[in-house]
């Protein structure tokens, strides 16, 4: 009757080079030593991307060495604000642009880049660009420093906008850069790059350099590095916090979560359906705040679960460039069979996973919204981050039991409370070892409120005035 | 006891505290929430062959209406007129659901329409207040199903309502209801206007939906379009919420029906793609889903005819009704 006609994303409005080198310097280097970056949608070929070896890392290290002495660090704050400005303005022009690429590189649907990551990305520069020049009044002293270069490394569940939480704090505070995206999403972080040339930014303040695991080590393990920061995994955040250690650098991590989104009986049940969908079938599952823990009181467990099920049956999964397109492409095979694993483990130990019909494309790596009941804490989709469309569902009895079961992870990184009682909501809060907590919402993200988390999700703040401390002297 | 006695539905006899009580048992709204979804669906992307199937859609869900002061049998004969023929130069394309008119006006109405299947929908019980006698309400809306209207637009009694007198308010419905019969035994449809911009919160939108088909109505309507605030996207998505779950607890099917306020064709698009991927398409027809609207028709017209030419003909391309 009623079925929407394809509403694609003009693929046309985006131009990939055929091959990148690294941005350092302010210049791309010669591509060398490539590899294929493709669309999880489709697995055809975008780009030939270069691996940075010890050299290029250090290569670039230098050349952010070299601006930080030379020029960074001589400006006034207000002079680099108004570099951020720029950047930021330029990235709203080129949003369209950039949301389309986004989509290609990563999968996530063109309704997600379009409304959320790139109005944020263009969000948290405009944000740091007003501290540039007011960081007297950021609470750490008068005219506070920066610590020189900072390495970032950052994940692909969201490249742009990670990227834009590492560098904009950094160049706001004063230091200069060298970043590495991950492997499978460097495309728009290599556009990046050229809005750092088109914004006249100084050469060598930002440095992008491309490649695996390996060059992020290189880069972190650099002994002219005075900063890391990392978000990713927690087992790669755990090296990284070895080889820091009994350094100089100063580290800030922000790893994985295992959130609980719990659910009182008193609760907007229909808001609350839309905030579990949001919550872990947002961005396909890849978020590390994700509210991949249902944590429901047993009294309405049918009842919502009733609700649930009938809403996820209203997704639609395909083509992430059509506009209509709410669950695009797992990013890449690895991830997928990594999900794929846990879930049969999970229902192996007692759970029931249930997906709604969805027709999958035949091409890409895709893994259908999945809801598994009957989860107890002892199974392991109860414990490991899946980080994929993926919900596991427990019950409990009481408040009590509800904080008890929500902190019982190894991760602390966010958490959700649907309830109408608004005592309920201060009350739970307080007892939730979770560093960011939503009430009666879930996944809102804004450059003036800090995230990060406690336990294995990591250390440090980003975003708001607390993002900062993590790029200037004096913190700890 | 069928599932769908209200005694069952409320659990026990019902009174003003019984019916207190189970309205205040719903699961609240929250408003930021609400709001979301609806704005998250008005961003679907409708082309080519689905808009055309919207358009139409949208044009056989339409009470087409005329609720002025100044209203004259050669007004509302001429969009009876309009609504025979809602583009002369298109044959094929699809009439109104409803022409919707004062009670006086429905004899005029059914006169243009003859049986050409287009329903008169009257609105009744001293609309737009609703500030009258029982006694007066119920006559207003005999005389309109006397004079022939297939269907009664009823408002509620927003004082009694907001004044916590549920009972008052479930048994004017029920007695409108009643004054529905026809001298043959069978019923006029009857709608109930919650008047949403009156009752203010989603809470009480949400109870007075639930109290309404509780006693009967068949559709739940937003607004009479007199008041403030009118149909609005998240009200009507509430509204579909209640009747979807309605459905599943008594197995009865209730419409709904915005009104006031829903002027382009992009709009009802929207409210087309809320009807789908809320209450489901079972809601996508005339019988359980209608626009109220005067000036709609026309700028659905000149989308139609965009879609079948390509060229945008503008305003004097569409007759003015």
């Amino acid at each position: 009757m009623f079925e929407y006609a394809p509403a694609p994303e003009s693929r046309a409005l985006v131009t990939f080079q055929s091959s990148y080198g690294h941005f350092i310097g302010g210049k791309f280097t010669k591509p060398s030593n490539t590899y294929q970056t493709i669309s999880p949608s489709t697995e055809q070929v975008l780009a030939e991307i270069s691996t940075a070896g010890a050299k290029e890392v250090d290569q670039a290290v230098k050349a952010a060495r070299t601006a930080y002495e030379k020029v960074w660090s001589k400006l006034s704050g207000a002079e680099r604000g108004k570099y951020l400005y720029r950047i930021a303005r330029i990235i709203q022009e080129r949003a369209r642009e950039l949301a389309i690429a986004e989509t290609l590189n990563n999968g996530k649907p063109i309704k997600e880049t379009r409304d959320a990551d790139i109005p944020l990305v263009a969000a948290w520069f405009f944000y740091y660009a007003g501290w540039a020049d007011k960081l007297d009044y950021a609470g750490f002293g008068q005219n506070p420093k920066a610590h020189g270069v900072a390495a970032q490394v950052i994940p692909w569940n969201f490249p742009l906008m990670m990227l834009a939480w590492k560098i904009a704090p950094a160049l706001a505070a004063g230091n200069t850069v060298v970043l590495k995206p991950a492997e499978t999403t460097p495309l728009t972080a290599l556009m990046f790059a050229e809005i750092c040339q088109q914004a006249g930014l100084p050469d060598g303040v930002v440095n992008i350099i491309t490649g695996f695991g390996a060059t992020g080590a290189d880069l972190i393990a650099h002994k002219d590095v005075n900063k890391v920061a990392f978000t990713g995994s927690t087992a790669v955040g755990r090296l990284i916090a070895k080889q820091v250690a009994g350094t100089n650098k100063k580290v800030t991590l922000e790893l994985g979560g295992k959130a609980a989104n719990i659910v009182f009986d008193d609760a907007p049940l229909d808001q609350a359906v839309e905030g579990i969908i949001n919550g872990i079938f947002f961005n396909q599952g890849h978020v590390c705040c994700a509210g991949s823990r249902l944590l429901v009181q047993e009294s309405i467990q049918d009842e919502l679960l009733k609700k649930l099920k009938r809403r996820m049956e209203t997704l639609k999964l395909g083509d992430p460039l059509d506009k209509n397109t709410d669950i695009g492409a797992i990013n890449s095979k690895a991830q997928l069979e990594k999900i794929t694993k846990l879930v049969k483990l999970g229902v192996k130990e007692g759970g029931e996973a249930w997906a709604p019909n969805c027709d999958m494309p035949k091409k890409g790596f895709w893994y259908a919204p999945t809801v598994i009941t009957g989860v107890a804490a002892t199974n392991t989709v109860a414990r490991e981050e899946i980080f994929g469309p993926v919900l596991s569902v427990l019950t409990f009895r009481t408040p009590a039991e509800a904080v008890a079961k929500a902190n019982n992870t190894p991760f602390g990184l966010s958490a959700g409370i649907w309830t109408e009682k608004g005592s309920r909501i201060l009350k739970v809060a307080d007892q939730l070892n979770a560093g960011v907590i939503w009430a009666n919402t879930f996944n809102q993200f804004d450059p003036a409120s800090p995230f990060g988390g406690f336990k294995e999700s990591g250390y440090g703040r980003e975003g708001g005035r607390h993002g900062l401390l993590a790029y200037l002297k004096g913190d700890n | 006891m069928p599932k769908n006695e209200p005694v069952a539905i409320v659990g026990g006899k019902i009174t003003n505290l019984s019916l207190r009580r189970w309205l205040h048992s719903l699961p609240g709204v929250d408003k930021v929430g609400l709001e979301s979804r609806a704005a998250s669906l008005g961003t679907r992307s409708i082309k080519t062959a689905s808009k055309a199937w919207a358009l139409d859609a949208a044009i056989k869900m339409m009470d087409l209406t005329t609720l002025e002061g100044m209203d004259t049998p050669d007004r509302v004969r001429s969009l009876c007129l309009k609504a025979l023929t809602p583009d002369p130069t298109d044959p094929d394309c699809p009439r109104p659901a409803a022409i919707c008119v004062y009670g006086d006006m429905v004899s005029v109405a059914k006169q243009t329409l003859g049986n050409s299947g287009i329903y008169v929908a009257a609105v009744a019980t001293a609309f737009p207040s609703g500030r009258a006698s029982v006694a007066v309400k119920l006559q207003d809306t005999k005389d309109a199903v006397k004079a022939g209207a297939d269907e009664i637009d009823m408002v509620i009694d927003r004082g009694a309502f907001l004044s916590g007198n549920y009972m008052e308010v479930y048994k004017q419905i029920q007695a409108v209801k009643n004054a529905c019969t026809r001298a043959d035994g069978t019923k006029a449809h009857l709608k109930v206007i919650l008047e949403t911009g009156e009752l203010q919160t989603y809470d009480n939108i949400r109870r007075a939906s639930y109290l309404a088909m509780l006693a009967g109505g068949d559709f739940i309507k937003t607004s009479t379009g007199k008041v403030t605030v009118n149909a609005t996207l998240p009200i009507t998505l509430l509204m579909l919420q209640a009747v979807r779950d309605w459905y599943d607890q008594t197995g009865v099917l209730i419409g709904v029906k915005p009104a006031g306020g829903i002027r382009t064709a992009k709009d009802a698009i929207k409210y087309l793609v809320v009807v789908k991927e809320v209450a489901g398409e079972r809601w996508l027809t005339p019988d359980l889903f209608r626009f109220g609207a005067s000036s709609l028709l026309n700028d659905v017209l000149m989308q139609r005819q965009k879609l079948k030419t390509g060229n945008y003909s503008g305003p004097d391309y569409v007759t003015v009704d």
